[in-house]
């Protein structure tokens, strides 16, 4: 059923502004990227780059006053009978429509950040489960029972049957982010959207959950867009990487690509002032000067120029480079990559 | 002190010993003690002037009590914390009454987690920075603050002309800053960081780590970093205590523990690290299993019911904290005969 060739999920100029008494906050500002069936993008980037804001926007699920106001996101229904029809503009659909209800939570899961606060605490994990398969699937209680219970199984939570009946604050961390997959897997999603799944725990159960989605992935052949800030998660679960910086893309490129041959002088000021276990100990870090600007304050032209080490003056402060490809599978937006033919096009 | 005890050495800046915290748990209407949290379990180290001491473990294990033990910002239910002051006095601050302490609070400070929350809306910086000079140099003269706040400014790298405005008009790491300015306000021998950077944006948390190392070079001071992610903990720290459980499992120089760790925790611990390095992928193996509750820890080692190298000793008697090589401690019953791997050779670089 899946063309290889054509992506699952585009997103193109997508923009999501929050209109606010003080002022517009531009959160996420022209967004492009590609998930392709099977494919796990991580979408790195620090607080107020727009990460959330973006896969937010694709589920429609933008609290107000924040806005779509440009772009669209085209998604390939995989499930329903309309699947050769094409693919459906989210940007385009009611946010409580039929269409769309049909596709979040069924086609495109998401894994919260915070599993404590996702769960209802006066419901059992259970009901939870079997409301969310039943919403979806035209199953009685009994056979919605044993979804929600071949779901836990499949998550590796010990004694499904039992938990079933477990309310979210009896279980621990880790258990807890594994019945939220669970939740996120009812319904077979093609997508899976994890935003920052693993920030609030500890580094041996995150090794735990992020294994699980690894083999999660493998086996249902599903894409996952994966939000996270820390970048040795990225490189560990990543086929393709999108780098975000102030609501805009700065560099997006194979895992591979990004951490051992960066191209965006952010990308690369990012993963050089990371301590890694392997950097020598007592030793001063290479730095980014300065710190992420105010959402009000946003600098014109490039968003990242007053930080950047490699600044042309009346170039960079003047015009917002696009994103452009350097390859077939690298694209940047830096003036310092752009073609001169590209640039005039641009302005 | 008739004891032997690490601090007879002059090096010894502070040591620890047998250091326990247990909080009741309490029940029903007359608030029986039915049960302790053991959140710390008879915890001993020491620290040296001018090291920085790295406190390691998942949440729950008791480091961030043991830091305020220190700090007798919770006074400990058993054990020592024996201090050398400025003076070449050595004093036990769990077994001292507050008002003997009292002095001494200006030798030790505290950095914060969230700079966010550490703050005081309502106060400038040069209210924030200059409380302590007020409140403990009496220093009365507003000028004289002044003058002493926009010294301190400039040492964090922040300009004396922002005294008079407020935190909100800063980011968090220039928060950060404004937090360690105050904790320098004394001119502390030892500062308690918890979790100083863990709250802060990747790209700025380098800039805080870096002004850490430089104030300690220009400054001689003494950390104790209480932290969760473990390369940072390995870019600051001289040495490294690994806790499970309120217990302590191993302490070793930080190379010697990252490289060659001797306890199956630690071990498992550098494993599960996410190698910012997409080229080495299989290397990251997690732990089965929770961390227990240390109202209800499991009999002999803490760690044997998740230990894959656990033999039935394991479950039956408690092992102690034995100096397996110079300065290696470690409290395990296998730790001669396991051969275990830490993080592994770095990565060929080719960027």
């Amino acid at each position: 059923m899946n063309n290889l060739t054509k992506p699952l999920l585009t997103v193109r100029n997508l923009k999501t502004y929050f209109k606010l008494d003080e002022g517009m906050v531009k959160a996420v500002d022209g967004v492009d990227f590609d998930v392709f069936p099977g494919q796990v993008v991580g979408i790195v980037g620090e607080s107020g780059c727009g990460k959330s804001v973006t896969i937010k926007s694709a589920l429609r699920i933008v609290e107000k006053p924040g806005e779509i106001v440009d772009g669209e996101i085209l998604y390939h229904p995989q499930k329903n009978a309309d699947a050769n029809d094409g693919p459906v503009d989210l940007v385009t659909l009611k946010a409580h429509g039929k269409k769309m209800r049909d596709i979040r939570g069924n086609e495109i899961a998401l894994i919260p950040q915070e599993p404590m606060a996702a769960f209802s605490p006066v419901h059992t994990i259970g009901n939870q489960l079997i409301e969310a398969v039943r919403l979806h699937q035209k199953v009685n209680k009994k056979q919605a029972f044993d979804i929600a219970v071949q779901a836990l199984h499949e998550v590796g939570m010990p004694n499904p049957e039992r938990r079933m009946g477990a309310y979210s604050w009896e279980l621990s961390g880790g258990l807890r982010q594994r019945a939220m997959i669970a939740m996120a897997l009812t319904c077979n999603p093609s997508l899976l959207i994890a935003d920052e799944p693993t920030t609030a725990i500890d580094v041996t159960t995150q090794a735990q959950v992020l294994n699980l989605l690894r083999s999660l992935q493998e086996r249902h052949n599903m894409s996952i867009i994966f939000i996270t800030h820390d970048l040795g998660v990225i490189a560990q679960v990543a086929d393709f990487v999108v780098v975000m910086y102030l609501g805009r893309v700065m560099e997006t490129g194979t895992v591979d690509d990004i951490f051992h041959n960066p191209q965006h002088p952010y990308t690369k000021a990012l993963l050089e002032s990371i301590p890694t276990v392997h950097s020598p100990s007592k030793e001063l870090l290479p730095t980014i000067e300065g710190s992420i600007p105010h959402p009000f304050n946003r600098p014109a032209g490039c968003p990242f120029y007053p930080r950047c080490a490699d600044f042309m003056a009346g170039v960079c402060d003047k015009r917002t480079p696009s994103l452009q490809k350097i390859n077939d599978k690298q694209s940047v937006s830096c003036f310092l990559h752009h073609d001169k033919a590209e640039e005039d096009e641009a302005a | 002190m008739t004891q032997k005890t690490a601090i007879g050495n002059d090096q010894v800046l502070l040591e620890i010993k047998h250091l326990k915290k247990y909080f009741p748990i309490k029940k029903g209407f007359i608030k029986k003690v039915v049960g302790y949290v053991r959140a710390v379990d008879d915890v001993s180290f020491s620290i040296n002037e001018g090291e920085t001491l790295g406190l390691v473990g998942e949440s729950g294990c008791g480091k961030t009590t043991v830091s305020r033990s220190i700090l007798r910002a919770i006074d400990p239910t058993s054990g020592q914390v024996l201090y050398r002051t400025a003076g070449g006095e050595v004093v036990d601050l769990a077994n001292k009454p507050e008002s003997e302490i009292r002095p001494l609070r200006r030798e030790m400070q505290m950095i914060f987690q969230d700079p966010f929350a550490s703050l005081n809306p309502r106060m400038n910086l040069l209210d924030l920075v200059g409380e302590p000079l007020l409140v403990i140099d009496k220093m009365k003269s507003r000028a004289a603050r002044m003058e002493r706040v926009a010294e301190l400014l400039k040492l964090v790298g922040l300009r004396p002309e922002y005294m008079q405005r407020f935190p909100h008009a800063f980011s968090g790491g220039q928060r950060q800053r404004i937090v360690i300015a105050r904790a320098l306000a004394l001119n502390p021998r030892f500062v308690v960081a918890d979790e100083p950077v863990s709250a802060l944006d990747v790209s700025v948390q380098a800039q805080v780590l870096n002004l850490m190392l430089e104030l300690q070079r220009k400054l001689g001071l003494t950390y104790l970093f209480v932290a969760h992610d473990l390369s940072v903990v390995k870019h600051i720290c001289d040495r490294v205590a690994v806790m499970y459980v309120g217990k302590l499992v191993e302490t070793a120089p930080t190379d010697e523990l990252y490289f060659q760790p001797r306890h199956p925790y630690t071990a498992a611990l550098m494993a599960a690290v996410p190698v910012a390095d997409p080229r080495i992928r299989s290397a990251m193996t997690p732990l089965e299993g929770d961390v227990p509750s240390p109202a209800n820890p499991p009999s002999g080692c803490y760690f044997h019911p998740r230990c894959p190298f656990a033999i039935e000793k394991c479950a039956q008697e408690t092992p102690t904290l034995e100096e397996i090589s110079p300065n290696h401690f470690v409290s395990c019953h296998r730790a001669h005969e396991l051969q275990l791997i830490g993080v592994g050779e770095p990565p060929e670089n080719s960027s």
